[in-house]
């Protein structure tokens, strides 16, 4: 065993961007579910985004176009969901697995002339002064823009819930759709938006693969990641900055058993292998040990008429 | 289940049996099943790429269907079956998982042909073939012990299952017949294909010093990793991945299976087939070495290259005695090569290698 390859600092470094992708379609998803709506469709709008953002990017040359363009499509596909959920009033377990499947397929359709091919570069941003402080400054301020952008995320999510007038009607909505209707907020409405926003963050999410982490196009190449952020949402017990810790400890775990395996750490890599997962429950399990519940419309189906 | 839902399925795995074998007039029918996506431009590319051949080469005498990112385990049963039932002659079963599911459908269906890869359990009607893809893997770990300037080379294994633990101990050997400093790192990914996580395996090695990554699964997201970091060396798996070219990668092992399925596919038409084992190298033209680019000094090319004419020939075995094991047992005495029966079952790492096989 022998430690001392691992360093620190890169490892910091490499945890901050291994769990931007969960983190972005874990926030968004949040929002969807905060309305009251259960949308297991993360998966799809996921690798939606993937390849919208590569396609674009690879066009236009620019990857700020591209991570647009994935916001945009994880967003359109999301709408879908919105259409046969809240307007046709479908069952959202089944639309949401169905979007899922579809999302696998479309992308592999519009990926066929991508495979292979380089995204254009997303620069980091190596913030001037902050930068260069030893030790913190590669750990902090040495990311692509999309790292702040989802920590600005989710901090803005928190600020919203919490401290405005529009989270409070999101909440109501997803609390007690019939009171909120019956004061007169739109729910079929708030709900179709805060889908939407999910689909944008999912497909955000999605790109970052494509683009920074990965960064080529695959089918197939989220792997089951939407899946983990759905699962992180109900272990987060619905707040936004459990999302946060839990997709740092997630992301963290991961690289974190790479490195050890690498170093040669008498651990059995079986156990190394399952950790994230399980330490990333373990954790969240235990802090959702106090009175947090799921908001109490969720998945249940809303009509004026009812 | 109750009752009702197995009645159901009974009749309709009936109906299917029979509008199946109402469609099979004589044309006859071929299926793949694949482990990861067509697109993935590594292991199930390649065996696309043979699916393909025999339609091309067969035209209008044969059909095929594949299904794709089939997961390994309870579910890999069920795809099998729908392929039998829809009126498949003939059906691949593309990777080491599907072992167990392919022989248990090949009991219910024992007029359909089963061909599995890389497995080592076999039926009246259930053939394995597979590459020796070890031959190709002493030539990576040729070039890599001389190009590496950090004497540590990165590995990112999938399973440990003999394959993987033959590649292993392969390029090791070679990588330090020419470079008695090198060093292993190996990371179990536990899976064949997840760019991210392969991605990340190959970020973790490259901060750990490797400037050299074999990787055994399937997509080019090392090799982008690599790239990214500038100055590290990788191989294409199971297919060129020549959009890497000329660096970071610069060889690669390419498994070629066009002729093999063409000519199994031949004897089903022509009523031949019957149950064989079949491990080819690079000699018969299984395992094919890519393009040996410039990135690699010229001295090294050449030995490369007359290491893969030797194996080809024969003349060569990549274990080759004097070997231990990696407790300091003998393996192999001096001039002794090692049977095909050792290496199937491989399960223990040669002599220098620093890392355990997780049990």
């Amino acid at each position: 065993m022998d430690l001392s390859s691992i360093n620190p600092i890169l490892l910091l470094a490499s945890i901050m961007a291994a769990s931007t992708p969960i983190l972005l379609a874990a926030i968004g998803e949040l929002i969807v579910e905060r309305s009251g709506v259960l949308n297991l469709g993360v998966e799809g709008m996921m690798i939606t985004g993937a390849i919208c953002g590569f396609a674009i990017a690879v066009s236009t040359g620019s990857p700020a176009i591209g991570f647009v363009g994935g916001a945009l499509g994880g967003a359109g596909l999301s709408l879908l969901f919105a259409a046969l959920t809240q307007v046709a009033l479908a069952n959202q377990v089944a639309s949401g697995l169905a979007l899922t499947l579809f999302g696998l397929g479309l992308s592999s359709l519009l990926g066929q002339g991508y495979v292979g091919i380089k995204p254009p570069p997303t620069p980091r941003l190596d913030i001037p002064v902050l930068g260069d402080i030893p030790v913190l400054g590669p750990i902090l301020f040495s990311h692509d823009l999309m790292v702040y952008v989802a920590l600005v995320l989710v901090a803005g999510v928190w600020a919203i819930l919490k401290y405005s007038r529009a989270g409070l009607i999101l909440r109501a909505v997803g609390e007690n759709h019939d009171a909120a209707h019956a004061l007169g907020y739109k729910v079929v409405r708030v709900r179709i938006m805060a889908i939407a926003f999910g689909g944008a963050c999912a497909g955000l999410g999605g790109a970052y693969l494509s683009l920074v982490r990965v960064p080529q196009w695959t089918e197939g190449m989220t792997a089951g990641i939407g899946w983990i952020a759905l699962a992180l949402v109900v272990f987060a017990s619905w707040k936004a900055g459990r999302v946060l810790l839990g997709a740092w400890l997630f992301g963290g775990v991961s690289v974190l058993q790479l490195n050890l395996q690498a170093a040669g750490v008498a651990i059995p890599v079986e156990y190394l292998s399952m950790s994230p997962y399980l330490i990333t429950i373990l954790v969240l399990v235990i802090m959702s040990a106090d009175k947090s519940r799921a908001p109490a419309s969720l998945g249940r189906i809303f009509h004026a008429s009812q | 289940m109750t009752l009702k839902t197995t009645l159901t399925g009974a009749v309709m795995a009936l109906g299917l049996a029979v509008s199946g074998a109402q469609a099979q007039d004589d044309k006859t029918k071929v299926g793949f099943i694949y482990v990861g996506p067509i697109g993935d431009g590594g292991w199930t590319y390649e065996h696309d790429q043979g699916r393909l051949a025999v339609e091309e080469h067969f035209g209008d005498q044969v059909e095929t269907v594949y299904q794709e990112s089939v997961p390994e385990g309870a579910d890999a049963q069920r795809a099998i079956t729908q392929m039998a039932l829809n009126g498949a002659d003939l059906i691949f079963t593309t990777s080491f998982g599907f072992m167990d599911p392919t022989l248990a459908v090949a009991k219910k269906f024992p007029n359909v042909k089963f061909e599995h890869a890389t497995g080592y359990k076999t039926a009246p009607n259930v053939s394995t073939y597979s590459a020796r893809f070890y031959e190709g893997r002493a030539i990576q770990g040729h070039i890599a012990g001389n190009m590496t300037k950090s004497n540590i080379v990165g590995y990112i294994a999938s399973y440990p299952i003999p394959e993987v633990i033959r590649g292993i101990n392969a390029a090791f050997i070679h990588a330090r017949k020419v470079n008695p400093d090198v060093e292993f790192k190996i990371i179990w990914a536990y899976t064949w294909f997840d760019p991210a996580k392969e991605a990340d395996a190959a970020t973790a090695l490259i901060e750990q010093g490797a400037d050299v990554i074999l990787q055994h699964t399937d997509s080019t997201a090392p090799q982008a990793a690599a790239e990214k970091a500038g100055d590290v060396v990788t191989f294409g798996q199971a297919s060129d991945m020549a959009e890497y070219k000329p660096f970071p990668r610069v060889s690669s092992i390419i498994d070629d299976w066009k002729p093999y399925y063409i000519a199994r596919t031949q004897a089903v038409i022509d009523g031949t087939w019957e149950s064989q084992q079949v491990w080819d190298g690079i000699g018969p033209g299984m395992v094919g070495i890519g393009e040996i680019t410039d990135a690699v000094p010229a001295d090294v090319r050449d030995e490369a290259l007359a290491m893969k004419e030797a194996i080809a020939s024969g003349a060569y075995h990549p274990f080759t005695g004097p070997l231990k094991k990696q407790d300091g047992s003998d393996w192999l005495a001096d001039g002794e090569t090692a049977d095909d029966g050792t290496l199937l079952g491989m399960d223990f790492y040669v002599e220098g290698l620093n890392a355990e096989i997780p049990q």
